[in-house]
């Protein structure tokens, strides 16, 4: 039975008092005709997401649900701090892998699951970025299943994306129900570009000087994440570019703007290391920028993530991230881990295949809920045909428990039933602090049953709301408005002094 | 800024304001295939037509006859019709999203809603009654893109290159839609009163000619208030100057950096301010507006090779 976060049994928990008596006293059809309005705001303002080749049309939206998601404070603190720690180690971790790799010779992490991973960057080796940072930003994914039990599903270092639909989701209820929104204390959230800005300018070669220049490098407009892309660029004030409007001269990277050359000194980059520089990695790629690593490498230019941050998000890493805490930080895990089975391990793999039918087989490298099996779900050709691959490829695939996703209530076409949701909040790391911004952005299945909640696989979002302790409020009247004088007298309209 | 956002935001300005243009034209044509069949059967189509610049890639799609239905469904709906109403709003819609950043949500939502209906509506069935009421929808849903961009847009380089393109694709149509008609202004030519007044409302500029010149409508004052005089934002001294103001905004903001375009926008702005209407129909209307046509193409060759291509 999954843990239901709304209510206890017929009772509502106290965090959502006042959302449970706003579903109940709202009538279905209310409900509808908002969440229809929903989908026309983000209609409008065109936040799509781009699927090609699938047919239909390409520019998606990603279904959004209006009954909020709510975290209290007690447990958004706790959530926080396990996060920055986890950042740390991870940082921490691909600080050492890349210079010293004390990890490995202290035999915790096996050598070969890092050297011989494909996400491993030989072009990174004996390199230290600025500040010595590589996950400027990540996004960690959360699931939970009691009420104190949260467990991290997995770690995204590499361009982990969804933020826009956390901000614009804010918007959206902010706009469609303000009294709901004022009735609680949220937690703002509209602040993450500008720490986003901060932390990428942290980051600048020391050359750049107080004010440094920084762009978004995206694949372009045929990329899923475009509308992101431009969102955080136009949120920021800096430009989104592609690979063609760079170009590497002397080492140093410029755009081609109006007015000639211009030197970058920070990109954001949202291409996958195969694809940023042809002349290193993927001779084909027609996205990068040829001599962008070469300019990383002489300090001329910094690259946010930095290349090689996926062997810490890899799934084969993933069970040793808590040893990562304790071997660098000296701490205990605030996070908990979800139980993990490597298949490459033959006693892991005996488990595996004899429990395929409880159990969630992944691809260790996969991403976007494609190439999973959830046991349970799966019918018997289905658990032969993973007990074949895994037989052939142990270490492709990793497992875990089916885990009962907690629920929030969602708005289906028939009325409103539980739907199981995750976390992924992001976390920005600067040279000299750790951000993160309230709540993250709520992913929910909104199939019934269903524990898949990646957008390319029928997911759909929620706000979250963090709710913060009460406190008094306060706030200044302000003068009354003049309005127009006649025969020489002021008018003061709604004047208090 | 970089090259391909100004390249897209010029583009935008470029399509926008002839999606408009050619609602303009055809509201003209329509009105005067109404009024008069002096002129013959499917005329003041073929005209437009010419006027677009498409007649050979209609003439290779259409095999029939030149008549209202196959006109306006070449410059409505036409998909291969680079310059269709509906191509251009998918163009000005492809430039915007591709410079999302640089729009303002007002802007972008004027652009992404005008797409959004033109494709839910059936085309097909824009045709005679129906077609009135669809080009004042286009030209209203221009207005509001030029208005919403006027009301929200930062005044930097992006808001000049937006504005560069409205106004060179204004000068070359303005040129276009008056050389359509250059017959009906020639001297001596026995046009009817509602032709002439047809021809200035494609410019929007029935009031404007009688608070111009208080009198009654003549082909030549006709003429010289759609070409000559800078107090009407259509005329074509108005568009060729105001192109050349924004590319010397645009150099004032580099730091005074020109190249070939700023010469030439200056030259034909400077011919159209001291041009004289009597010596243009000496010349003749339809060699004199040909040549600003090419004069615009012209230019907007050597505002790329300099902003676009210039660079890097």
């Amino acid at each position: 039975m999954a843990f239901d976060e709304m209510r206890d049994g017929e009772l509502a928990r106290a965090t959502y008092a006042e959302i449970t008596e706003w579903v109940e006293r709202t009538p279905l059809a209310a409900l509808q005709e908002k969440s229809a309005e929903a989908e026309l705001l983000f209609r409008r303002l065109g936040i799509t997401f781009a699927v090609y080749g699938e047919g239909g049309d390409p520019e998606r939206l990603i279904p959004f649900d209006i009954i909020p998601r709510i975290i209290a404070a007690s447990e958004w603190r706790s959530l926080s701090a396990g996060l920055e720690q986890r950042v740390r180690a991870l940082n921490a971790f691909l600080a050492d892998v890349y210079n010293g790799q004390r990890i490995l010779k202290a035999g915790i992490i096996p050598a070969s699951l890092i050297l011989e991973n494909e996400a491993f960057r030989k072009q990174m080796v004996d390199f230290t970025p600025p500040g010595g940072i590589y996950t400027h930003v990540s996004g960690i994914d959360m699931v939970r299943t009691g009420p104190d039990d949260f467990f991290v599903l997995e770690d995204n270092c590499r361009t982990p994306s969804g933020v826009s639909y956390m901000l614009e989701n804010r918007e959206a209820m902010l706009r469609l129900f303000p009294r709901l929104c004022a009735r609680h204390r949220l937690a703002p959230i509209n602040r993450y570009p500008e720490h986003l800005l901060a932390t990428l300018k942290s980051v600048a070669p020391e050359a750049a000087g107080a004010d440094p220049t920084v762009v978004i490098l995206t694949p372009g407009s045929f990329n899923s994440a475009y509308y992101e892309h431009c969102f955080l660029a136009d949120e920021m004030g800096v430009e989104v570019v592609e690979g063609r409007d760079l170009v590497v001269e002397d080492d140093r990277v410029f755009m081609r703007t109006t007015a000639g050359l211009k030197q970058v000194d920070v990109i954001y980059r949202r291409i996958d290391d195969e694809f940023l520089d042809p002349e290193c990695f993927r001779s084909d790629s027609l996205v990068g920028v040829p001599g962008v690593m070469r300019a990383y490498r002489a300090g001329h230019v910094t690259l946010a993530n930095a290349p090689g941050a996926g062997i810490a998000d890899d799934k084969a890493i993933y069970p040793y991230v808590p040893e990562m805490v304790r071997f660098y930080l000296g701490e205990e895990p605030r996070l908990a881990n979800v139980p993990t089975l490597l298949c490459e391990r033959e006693a892991d793999r005996a488990e595996v295949l004899s429990n395929l039918e409880k159990l969630v087989v992944k691809l260790a490298r996969g991403s976007g809920g494609y190439g999973m099996m959830i046991g349970p779900h799966a019918d018997a050709p289905m658990r032969a045909e993973f007990a074949r691959r895994i037989a052939e490829k142990p270490g492709d695939y990793i497992a875990q428990p089916t885990l009962a996703l907690s629920t929030v209530p969602t708005l289906a076409a028939d009325g409103i039933s539980p739907r199981h949701v995750d976390l992924r909040p992001f976390i920005l790391f600067g040279r000299s602090e750790v951000t993160t911004v309230p709540g993250g952005l709520t992913r929910v299945a909104l199939r019934a049953g269903s524990l898949v909640v990646n957008s390319s696989q029928g997911g759909g979002t929620k706000d979250t709301w963090v709710l913060e302790d009460a406190a008094p409020m306060s706030q200044d009247m302000a003068p009354g408005l003049m309005t127009q004088t006649m025969g020489g007298m002021t008018q003061i309209l709604g004047g208090t002094r | 800024m970089l090259s391909t956002t100004a390249e897209c935001l010029f583009w935008l300005g470029r399509y926008t304001e002839r999606a408009a243009n050619i609602a303009r034209g055809l509201g003209v044509a329509s009105r005067l295939a109404s009024l008069s069949a002096s002129l013959g059967e499917g005329a003041e189509w073929r005209a437009l037509l010419v006027a677009s610049g498409g007649e050979e890639a209609f003439a290779e799609r259409h095999q029939e006859a030149v008549t209202q239905e196959a006109v306006v469904d070449w410059l409505v709906r036409d998909p291969d019709n680079s310059s269709s109403i509906y191509t251009c709003f998918e163009a000005a819609r492809r430039n915007g999203r591709a410079v999302r950043t640089a729009l303002t949500v007002d802007m972008w939502s004027a652009l992404n809603d005008s797409w959004n209906a033109l494709r839910a509506r059936d085309l097909t069935q824009v045709d005679g009654e129906a077609l009135p009421e669809f080009l004042d929808w286009v030209r209203e849903r221009v207005l509001l893109f030029n208005g919403a961009a006027t009301d929200t847009m930062l005044r930097n380089e992006a808001w000049s290159f937006v504005q560069l393109g409205t106004a060179l694709e204004r000068a070359d149509n303005a040129a276009r839609l008056l050389d359509v008609r250059h017959n009906m202004l020639a001297a001596g030519d026995t046009a009817e009163y509602a032709q002439w007044q047809a021809i200035l409302a494609s410019a929007s500029a029935g009031r404007a000619y009688q608070w111009v010149y208080r009198d009654r409508l003549a082909p030549q004052r006709i003429a010289e208030l759609l070409i000559l005089r800078p107090e009407l934002p259509r005329s074509l001294v108005a568009c060729f100057g105001r192109v050349s103001e924004l590319l010397d905004d645009i150099a004032a903001g580099q730091g005074g950096r020109r190249g070939e375009c700023h010469r030439l926008a200056g030259e034909v702005h400077a011919t159209l301010r001291y041009a004289r209407i009597a010596d243009i129909f000496e010349e003749g209307l339809h060699v004199f507006l040909t040549r600003k046509i090419e004069r615009a193409a012209t230019l907007g060759e050597a505002i790329d090779a300099f902003y676009i291509r210039g660079a890097g």
